[in-house]
């Protein structure tokens, strides 16, 4: 998962030595040397790479170019033909200033004192960052352009969650939400990943059942999951009803308030996902040299500083990975709020794939390819954002 | 462990810490667990116990009854046959494919090494795209994919003589990757429109090829990694002594690449398995699967818990089984690469 590629590279090794992990031009002088036939070796480096390469154009690419000729116009279902009348940007128009404005980005009022506190410090964090990777070693034009471009974003979508999250009377739109679901969701289950692992790591009696137990959520369709943490949050018939009825809840329903339906959401995508940070970290810590520890602690260090200085660094590339991996799903949650709250109270609990969904449901295919667009977008410039920062932050000294 | 003289290591754990750690394993699995007993205890239920509140424990709280059950598995038989039998085909043709293409692809990734002229991508982006352009416009897709073809063809020589930027295998693996970015909500809508126009729309080779394109990316991830940290010495002497590409590949490296296969194929089989978007979107009776199957219990008269646990159940067993099965190289397989880094 720690690709040793350049592009989605994590690992310090492979940035500065290449050779290392690429293998040598292994087959070259067969190539050279024959030819003719799919068989021969000269055909195989081609038939190898084509078949991937076409699926991902002819399923992938192109509609992801047909999905921007949509976001930019109406569909109209006539009978037995559809057509497309272009609209040019009114769809993100709707979506960005006009009536859909509250529902993707949501309510935005004037920041409180505190709000304006948080603006102030993730600015400085924001434009400190910026500065620091603007002056610190060479950087091309376009480079510079595109760490402007990426720190004007960020302090956009810092002075979008203020104003929502902040603010008296805002409320976030999905594109809050969605954010709010992935990095609540990234750093619960990372936590939590991580403490079970370091638990299970240890020599136990019924290890192996603690590890395929843990592992069971991911088995499950999401929308089963959806379905099962509606009767867990059903504080009438469920089977937690005797805890709800304890701490005074018995009439309460999540699915009624905006941050107890977004928190019922939250837990059940922990519920599904702890499990895939707890596999592959078990696995970090196993591969985990035993002697290095147990050497350190001969030495005299506290279990503290064999966690923070052999087993943290140890576990750090592959920990990046999780949590590329993670923020690249975790912004496509669909099913989770759809089931569990069906996007509600009102729009409180929709995800940017949910509106885009229901609105592919009303047939408003234009918009929804548009909803579409900009999740693409964030997700994008959120996931460059982060491996660009790893990539600076780990480079070996 | 087992001999009592064995001088203690400092990595053994105090009694004290064990019985936390006990405590903690034991809480996090009755968290995991308690949800999936809620469904096998509510798929015994008539719908009348699961309405009149928490009933915890069959033959104590309530009478259990296989009715649920019976009904879903016999009554409605059918019903539940095809979607079940149309999840594993899709399921299983699906990953299987998509570790087909994608391991292959990243393994031609890390051991050959390709250099595509960025002209002659560009032109065929740019043919193909128009071709795409037209059928959604409403040209027979027969005639736009030919004469896209033709205009690659008329001008790819032309282009690949002028054009001078190539492109490296890196380049190749972070696209095809950063495919796996793609929201499926995104593509979804024009492939609907692409397979309505093929007469492809709910059957099970639309879902098929669309969980491909889907899961391509991941395999490429995690088998490029899994390929680079694999020793090349044995190849490089099958290939000394004469071995083909495919000789290579078939008696070398897959044997010792199965733990990785099995690994990414099952957590490709997994996504495919439960998938709903994507299947809501591009199936709607004869290619159901079982998402929409379970989510289809919660249709006009609200949602019967009974029937939708019994389907979820069934749906889990053979997930459940391979998983267990195949544990020992989930961890062994996956992590390979990542773990190296």
């Amino acid at each position: 998962m720690a690709s040793s590629g350049r592009p989605l590279d994590l690992d310090p090794r492979g940035v500065t030595n290449p050779d290392v992990t690429r293998g040598p031009r292994l087959h070259r002088r067969a190539i050279l040397s024959l030819g003719g036939g799919w068989r021969s070796d000269a055909a195989a480096r081609w038939v190898f790479i084509w078949p991937t390469v076409v699926v991902i154009l002819f399923l992938s690419i192109f509609p992801l170019v047909a999905s921007l000729t949509l976001a930019f116009s109406e569909l109209v279902f006539a009978r037995g033909r559809i057509e497309v009348d272009f609209v040019g940007l009114q769809n993100f128009q709707i979506l960005l200033f006009g009536t859909e404005r509250t529902h993707l980005l949501g309510l935005l009022k004037p920041p409180t004192p505190l709000g304006w506190v948080i603006f102030g410090l993730g600015l400085t964090v924001i434009l400190r960052s910026l500065v620091g990777s603007l002056t610190g070693g060479h950087v091309r034009p376009l480079g510079a352009l595109l760490r402007i471009a990426g720190a004007v974003l960020a302090a956009g979508l810092l002075w979008l969650v203020v104003q929502t999250l902040f603010s008296e009377g805002g409320r976030p739109g999905s594109l809050v939400v969605t954010m709010i679901y992935v990095f609540a969701g990234i750093v619960v289950q990372f936590l939590l990943g991580l403490g079970l692992a370091l638990l299970a790591v240890q020599p136990l009696a019924g290890r192996r059942f603690f590890r395929i137990v843990f592992m069971l959520p991911l088995t499950i369709t999401p929308i089963g999951v959806g379905y099962m943490f509606r009767m867990m949050t059903d504080t009438g018939k469920g089977p937690l009803e005797p805890i709800f009825g304890l701490l005074g809840m018995g009439q309460y329903t999540w699915v009624t308030d905006p941050w107890a339906a977004r928190i019922a959401v939250i837990i059940g995508d922990t519920w599904q996902w702890t499990p895939f940070v707890f596999i592959v970290l078990l696995a970090a810590l196993e591969g985990l040299d035993q002697e290095v520890r147990e050497a350190a602690f001969v030495d005299g260090a506290s279990h503290r500083q064999s966690f923070w200085h052999i087993t943290v660094p140890a576990i750090l590339p592959v920990s990046t990975t999780i949590v590329l991996i993670r923020l690249i799903e975790g912004f496509k949650i669909v099913d989770m709020p759809n089931i569990l709250t069906g996007g509600g109270p009102g729009t409180a609990t929709q995800s940017l794939t949910l509106q885009a969904y229901l609105d592919w449901r009303t047939l408003n295919l234009g918009r929804s390819a548009a909803i579409a667009y900009i999740l693409l977008f964030l997700v994008t410039v959120i996931a460059t954002g982060y491996v660009a920062w790893w990539r600076r932050r780990i480079r070996p000294v | 462990m087992a001999n009592p003289l064995r001088r203690r290591s400092p990595l053994d754990i105090s009694p004290a810490a064990k019985l936390v750690s006990y405590v903690l394993l034991i809480g996090w699995s009755f968290i995991v667990l308690f949800p999936l007993y809620w469904l096998a205890v509510t798929s015994l239920k008539l719908p009348v116990d699961v309405d009149r509140g928490p009933f915890y424990l069959p033959f104590v709280d309530f009478q259990p009854t296989l009715a649920a059950w019976r009904n879903i598995l016999f009554e409605l038989g059918d019903d539940t046959l095809r979607p079940y039998v149309n999840t594993i085909v899709v399921g299983l043709s699906s990953a299987g494919l998509a570790l087909v293409l994608g391991s292959t692809a990243a393994y031609a990734l890390v051991r050959f090494t390709y250099r595509p002229r960025v002209g002659l991508i560009a032109l065929g982006a740019v043919c193909v795209a128009a071709a795409y352009g037209a059928i959604l416009g409403g040209v027979p897709w027969q005639l736009a994919a030919v004469s896209g073809v033709a205009v690659f063809a008329l001008l790819a020589q032309a282009v690949a003589r002028r054009s001078r930027g190539t492109l490296a295998n890196d380049d190749i693996a972070f696209w095809l990757i950063s495919q796996r970015i793609l929201p499926p909500i995104a593509i979804v809508i024009p492939l609907y429109v692409l397979f309505q126009q093929v007469g492809l729309l709910d059957t099970q080779l639309a879902l098929v090829l669309t969980y491909v394109a889907a899961n391509v990316p991941i395999v490429v991830w995690l088998m490029r990694d899994y390929f680079m940290a694999l020793p090349v010495e044995l190849e490089e002497a099958a290939a000394v002594d004469g071995a083909s590409v495919y000789r290579i590949v078939r008696s070398v490296v897959l044997p010792i690449a199965v733990p990785g296969l099995v690994a990414t194929f099952l957590i490709t089989l997994i996504f495919a398995w439960n998938e709903y978007l994507i299947a809501v979107v591009l199936s709607s009776a004869k290619a159901q699967t079982m998402p929409l199957l379970v989510a289809a219990q919660d249709a006009t008269r609200g949602p019967q818990w009974w029937a939708m646990s019994v389907l979820v159940l069934i749906m889990i067993v053979p997930v459940i089984i391979m998983a267990v099965v195949l544990e020992r190289y989930i961890s062994r397989g996956i992590l390979v690469g990542a773990v190296k880094g």
